[in-house]
């Protein structure tokens, strides 16, 4: 019998102490054990990007890492980004550029922009497009995210 | 698409890793970035007892630079290679390859250790240790060892690494700033693992190729060099015909497997085309004439 591990970590600024087996993965972790299922799991071998969340300030994919591994870590999900009410800058984009139609891939791309404005100029749409590679979208053809993130990043830069 | 059952322990220094590891007696891992490691976890193609995580222990993830040599310490993170201005300054072929690594969310967490350690055939690190000829240093209880890069790829996922060894840090000999180099890749999407790759370093004397070295991925079992091409090249200066000579030699050379992703006559053409490109842009830098 494997004894199970206690950890304790921060989840959208909120802690978190809970003890788990060592196999639970961190995406079954925030969606089953913490009930936030904004975080989507695809292929849960580190290739569509939807369970893409951020660890100690870096995008992760969460399918490939286990709970206990988060053990002292601060984490963000997609619910740490606004409310349907209020959205913050990389939502509302979405919304305005329609960058979304089924909605499935959207949590971690959310996530996977947000890494990537921090990160990287993303001045040309090639820089935007490999960017956006590790999440798949299977309704937009993908044009519309694009065209979201450019808009973000004409923010970014002071752009009215 | 759940691992089986393993235990776990965080290691916080190198000693406790490795004795953990030998207690596991063979069946242990060592968890890095686990990029590779949990994908199979979860796919149940490995089934350890035991995790053994590194990610607690200090210094490991360092980047320096001492007399000749890059050191970069095992759990040195693809983001952080990919961004570091030492690397860029001292082995800018490696600044060029890591933009072909996966993305952005799998390079925040994979580390060096780990893509040498799991040496898939067609990753980028594992060939430019090979290209570089960097030293691999590696502890167990039983103590330190360095291993030639060129003799650890002993086959497709398989390294010279015994059960109860750990990679500390690879040294890479620094490029000087006369150094013509370059790498050249194609995978069917951008992130994909590369269906071949082929990187150069040159110098230059009187005018002609000089320390030519030529690395291949993506066309054996493990990363490969081109000594015959190597050879041709130097102490000549490089034209089209002799540039047609060195990659006919490398198309000859090579023998690639078929897979799902390529057929084995597409891989020979192009690790040819990729070879042409290579050489003839590290001949450029070399003699000045590119960035």
């Amino acid at each position: 019998m494997i004894a199970h591990k206690k950890i304790k970590l921060t989840v959208n600024g909120v802690v978190y102490e809970r003890t788990v087996e060592p196999r639970l993965l961190l995406s079954d972790f925030l969606r089953v054990d913490l009930g936030l299922t904004g975080t989507h799991v695809g292929c849960e071998h580190g290739v569509c990007g939807a369970c893409t969340i951020i660890v100690n300030g870096d995008s992760a994919r969460s399918c490939l890492m286990l709970a206990v591994q988060a053990d002292g870590a601060m984490i963000e999900t997609v619910e740490s980004l606004g409310s349907i009410r209020k959205l913050n800058s990389v939502q509302r984009a979405f919304h305005e550029h329609h960058a979304l139609q089924c909605g499935f891939c959207t949590p971690g791309m959310l996530m996977t922009v947000t890494d990537l404005l921090r990160k990287y100029p993303l001045a040309t749409d090639e820089q935007i497009r490999g960017g956006l590679s590790g999440n798949l979208c299977r309704c937009t053809g993908y044009e519309h995210i694009v065209e979201a993130v450019r808009a973000l990043v004409r923010q970014r830069e002071g752009a009215p | 698409m759940k691992p089986a059952a393993f235990d776990y322990m965080a290691a916080e220094t190198l000693e406790e890793a490795v004795s953990a590891l030998a207690r596991a007696g063979g069946d242990g891992k060592i968890l890095a970035g686990g990029q590779s490691l949990v994908p199979m976890l979860n796919f149940r193609l490995v089934r350890p007892s035991i995790l053994i995580d590194i990610n607690r222990i200090r210094n490991l993830g360092n980047v320096d630079v001492t007399g000749d040599v890059v050191r970069i310490g095992a759990l040195t993170r693809h983001h952080s290679l990919e961004t570091s201005p030492v690397i860029k300054a001292h082995l800018p072929v490696m600044t060029a390859a890591m933009q072909h690594v996966a993305h952005l969310a799998v390079r925040n967490r994979g580390t060096i250790g780990g893509s040498l350690s799991h040496a898939d055939p067609a990753a980028e690190l594992p060939m430019l240790a090979v290209l570089l000829d960097a030293k691999i240093a590696i502890r167990s209880l039983h103590g330190r060892r360095v291993a030639d890069a060129r003799r650890f790829f002993t086959g497709s996922l398989t390294t010279d690494l015994k059960h109860d060894e750990i990679v500390t840090d690879v040294e890479f000999p620094r490029l000087s700033p006369n150094v013509g180099w370059a790498f050249e890749e194609t995978a069917r999407r951008a992130g994909d693992f590369a269906l071949a790759a082929v990187a150069v370093t040159m110098s230059t004397r009187d005018g002609k190729a000089d320390r030519v070295r030529i690395g291949m991925m993506g066309v054996g079992e493990t990363p490969l060099r081109a000594p015959e091409a190597e050879d041709l090249l130097a102490g000549k200066a490089i034209d089209a015909q002799v540039l047609e000579a060195a990659a006919s030699t490398i198309v000859a050379a090579v023998e690639p497997h078929t897979d799902l992703h390529a057929s084995a006559d597409y891989r020979r053409f192009l690790v040819g085309a990729l070879a042409r490109r290579a050489i003839r842009a590290a001949w450029q830098r070399a003699c000045g004439a590119l960035p």
